[in-house]
């Protein structure tokens, strides 16, 4: 007992010198049948809620005794969840190289949120750069314990040890032993707190392109998402919510609901999105197909309470109207005011652009059962399991170590499931009834619901000099702020930060800069999405930069990097993008190319977009070639098609009609009506990825945004002479 | 309740549902297998597509009763090991993301590698259309087509016209 108290509070330490905070628990076994060859392995609900065998080295690494004829099987936890991003393999991958085994070795386990674990969201690019040190000094740890064991029971020095393949070997006398005859020992020594990383060098995994373990099952449809979860006594439900969202509900008549087979349950439903709550109603039957025709049978009567009177056309004029106030200083460099009137050019413009959804392809789901009145299971697709724990404790008003979640792939996430709306809510319902439900979102409940991605508004004024170089420089941004359409309180007189994203981070240089924020209050919920702000000012910023290199008679690329005299990575990004986008030579009739580059929270991307003229008027993008900086790379396959994925939902956020409101509800409302990006739009794609080392590593699955729109949008000017300054375009009536 | 009569991949199945439930939810709800997936309900976006006797449909947009005593496949019906050429050059390509729209990707695909062994990227587009995926992963969706229709080519000797039966 002492030993385990003792061991404990050593890995608790461990953790804090791993800045992952919490304590250590006990952790998980694989599914049934692992095993199989991980290529093969089921992809199943893959949870440590389940029985654990084993002996856990360090978190996030199990290790099973050997058997004879058997190496004990190894288990690594990944604690970030997998939506598509790859860190069902990244992640594992730290921990592997420093371990000394193969991804094609250890079973994969999806963490729970469990505090052992530390914070275990997907989200902010964030989950290999911080991960990167984190998790190798796991890996590391475990290695280094099982080689003391091995050298222990061979009486030689720690220093004559190596490891591969999950075996500590003994060159000199040519012994070896599997980590499974090592780890009852192993594990009973103390963990390293500051272990010796490998040298990069010597690198196997890491920075290398490999197959993702993951990809077997989600081509053969055995990869489980939180909607293909199924647990004993299971009822499923729909729930009617208002089209206005955050209409009260007054009654609702379920006589007919109540006549269609099967339905069960018709009972209230609460949706509480961060600090908002919407009511529903909803209709649990004990099939999917009863739950949805029972809906359909429901009058509802819904108290709008005057949010039915929201329109986007008025909403627009309302932004237009609040960009002439001054605003509040986000930023400000030299002195804007005497700058810009002194200048001998000047220009302003102004940017408007539209709300979009999230829609990823799994609508939003989630099982619960309260087994007890106050203890509660959860399967659900999420990126954010520690967030839900959190939430549903004080939701409810329980334990949150009483709160277990299984959590799945995820069909998608790009920031919707984030938010524990949707899990909230089935654990109300399945608490109301008393049964474990599964709540399915239709896609027109998806697309209509919200969080969405906000719009943002942007006015420019610029002074250039006698060279046309910039002497001043404003950004305001006109829009609501995501914190508080959560129902957050905005304070008077501050800048939400979150909504001037990147506009001040920029490496320009420029003399004198002025950029500023105007609150405008929404009551649509929004959310976070896909690189957040920055899909939508960098579109503004990026293309005003090229209005001002226009109006200087200046080339877009050589006006930037006039602008960045002093080394920066943003110079060094352009500089290689100039290059592999062959920038300098000409493009046929009819083409055009533009450039744009962001920098923020998440990382730094530059692209060079060509568009060409069709013969029926339209324009086509042809090609986007993309330079994205990540100081290291873990599966440079990985950035490549996530840089891919980026571009094609940047480029439906671009061109498609995205969300508008009147009457107060969403005018779209399934993929008819908010179409996507199809495979016959999508352009040539090229990534070059920048890895040269250094301190910072930058982040992958948002940096491929922002600059699509804007480069897009300057491709467009270079071929037809129109400059965009509204989003959506059209591409098929733009000449 | 009405008891109807499909065979899904391969195995004859009496399914009691009711006859105006989509396909959809009968293979996935009824039957269990899940690998077929719900998007959207209206045959905008493919996640569901299976095929009936060898063409793609929709399976959201089907009635139960409308394929009584036909032949369902559906995605875990393609191979036994994820090892069909498609499969294979889906791994190969590491097309799926977040995999949730693939398995509709790779039943259209399969359908059409059938019709037309030899595609275009023309042909792709057309034939692919109907399966959105929001991860984009469209580009690799397309060499991924033309890797298994290469490979299907080789591993099928069977002549394939009475001009190369005469070469022989």
């Amino acid at each position: 007992m002492n030993t385990n108290e003792t061991l404990s509070a050593n890995r608790r330490d461990f953790l804090k010198t791993l800045g992952l905070t919490g304590v250590v628990l006990v952790v998980g076994i694989p599914a049934a049948n692992a095993g199989a060859p991980v290529s093969m392995a089921p992809m199943g609900l893959l949870n440590i809620n389940a029985a654990p065998t084993g002996s856990e080295l360090v978190p996030y690494v199990i290790i099973e005794k050997s058997t004879p004829g058997h190496p004990g099987k190894i288990t690594i936890m990944n604690p970030r969840p997998d939506m598509g991003q790859g860190t069902y393999q990244s992640i594992p991958a730290l921990i592997a190289e420093e371990l000394g085994v193969t991804l094609d070795q250890v079973t994969i386990l999806q963490t729970g949120g469990e505090k052992a674990f530390g914070g275990q969201i997907s989200g902010g690019s964030a989950s290999v750069r911080g991960s990167y040190m984190p998790l190798r000094k796991v890996g590391a740890s475990a290695r280094e314990m099982l080689v003391t064991a091995a050298s222990q029971q061979w009486g030689v020095p720690v220093a004559e040890c190596s490891v591969a393949n999950g075996s500590v070997h003994h060159k000199a006398s040519g012994r070896s032993l599997a980590y499974g005859d090592l780890v009852e020992v192993a594990s009973k020594l103390p963990v390293p707190s500051d272990p010796k990383l490998k040298d990069p060098n010597d690198f196997i995994i890491l920075g290398k392109p490999a197959l993702r373990p993951e990809v077997p099952a989600k081509v053969s449809g055995r990869a489980q998402f939180g909607i293909d979860v199924k647990v004993p006594g299971m009822l499923y439900a729909s729930v009617e919510r208002s089209p206005v969202i955050g209409s009260k509900l007054i009654s609702f008549d379920d006589s007919k609901t109540k006549q269609v087979k099967g339905v069960k349950y018709v009972v209230k439903a609460t949706r509480t999105l961060e600090k908002r709550q919407f009511d529903g109603v909803a209709v649990v039957a004990d099939n999917y197909w009863a739950a949805l025709k029972g809906r359909r049978a429901l009058a509802v009567t819904w108290d709008h309470d005057g949010l039915d009177k929201f329109n986007s056309v008025a909403y627009d004029q309302q932004l237009r109207e609040l960009a002439k106030q001054d605003g509040v200083v986000d930023h400000t460099a030299g002195d804007f005011t005497k700058a810009l009137t002194d200048a001998p050019t000047k220009l302003d413009a102004f940017y408007e652009t539209p709300i979009v959804s999230h829609s990823p392809m799994e609508p939003m789901n989630c099982v619960a059962n309260w087994p007890t009145p106050t203890s509660v299971e959860l399967w659900t697709s999420s990126q954010a399991p520690s967030w839900i724990k959190t939430k549903m404790a004080d939701e409810f008003g329980i334990k949150a170590d009483d709160v277990k979640i299984n959590i799945t792939f995820n069909g998608g996430g790009f920031g919707r499931r984030l938010f524990q709306d949707f899990v909230l809510e089935a654990a109300h319902i399945a608490k109301t009834v008393g049964k474990p439900v599964k709540v399915v979102w239709t896609r027109e409940d998806d697309t209509q619901l919200g969080p969405f991605r906000p719009m943002t508004f942007s006015a420019f004024r610029a002074g250039l000099g006698a060279d046309g170089m910039p002497l001043a420089f404003q950004h305001k941004v006109i829009s609501p702020s995501i914190s508080a359409t959560l129902g957050n309180p905005y304070k008077a007189d501050s800048v939400d930060k979150t909504m001037t994203e990147g506009i001040s981070e920029q490496k320009y240089e420029i003399p004198n800069v002025d950029n500023r924020y105007v609150f405008a209050d929404l009551q649509v919920p929004t959310g976070y999405w896909r690189a957040v702000t920055s899909t939508t000012v960098a579109f503004a910023h990026e293309c005003f930069i090229d209005e001002m290199a226009h109006k200087a008679g200046k080339d877009p690329f050589d006006y930037r990097m006039a602008m960045l005299t002093k080394a920066s990575d943003t110079k060094r990004v352009l500089t290689r993008l100039r290059e592999v986008s062959k920038w300098d030579k000409p493009l046929p009739a009819g083409w055009g190319r533009g450039v744009a580059q962001w920098e923020f929270f998440a990382g730094l991307a530059a692209h060079v977009v060509e568009v060409s003229k069709q013969k029926d008027g339209s324009m086509k993008v042809e090609k986007v070639i993309c330079v994205i900086d990540l100081g290291t790379v873990v599966n440079p396959d990985m950035v490549r098609a996530q840089t891919e994925g980026a571009i094609a939902m940047a480029i439906t956020a671009a061109t498609k009609p995205g969300i508008t409101f009147e009457n107060g509800a969403a005018q779209q409302a399934n993929f008819d009506t908010n179409p996507m990006l199809r495979i016959n739009e999508m352009p040539i794609v090229e990534v070059h990825i920048l890895a040269e080392g250094g301190p910072v590593i930058k982040g992958v699955g948002e940096p491929g945004l922002p600059p699509v729109a804007p480069a897009l949008a300057n491709a467009i000017f270079m071929a037809t002479g129109k400059r965009v300054r509204r989003l959506p375009m059209d591409l098929s009536k733009l000449v | 309740m009405a008891s109807i009569k499909i065979t899904i991949n391969n195995q004859p199945r009496t399914l009691d549902v009711e006859p105006d439930m989509p396909l959809l939810w009968a293979i996935r709800d009824v039957v269990g297998l899940t690998g077929t997936k719900f998007g959207c309900g209206i045959a905008q976006c493919g996640a569901c597509t299976v095929h009936l006797d060898g063409s793609p449909i929709r399976s959201c947009s089907v009635p139960v009763s409308a394929v009584a005593g036909q032949k369902i496949t559906t995605i875990e019906g393609i191979s036994k090991n994820a090892d069909h050429p498609v499969q294979k050059a889906w791994i190969a390509h590491q097309v799926p993301q977040c995999g949730y729209c693939q398995s509709g990707q790779i039943m259209s695909a399969v359908a059409l590698l059938k019709t037309t062994p030899k595609p275009s990227d023309g042909d792709i587009d057309n034939a692919m259309q109907g399966n959105i995926c929001r991860c984009g992963t469209y580009t690799r969706i397309r060499e991924a087509i033309h890797t298994a229709s290469a490979e299907m080519g080789t591993t099928n000797k069977l002549p394939k016209t009475g001009a190369k039966v005469g070469k022989r």
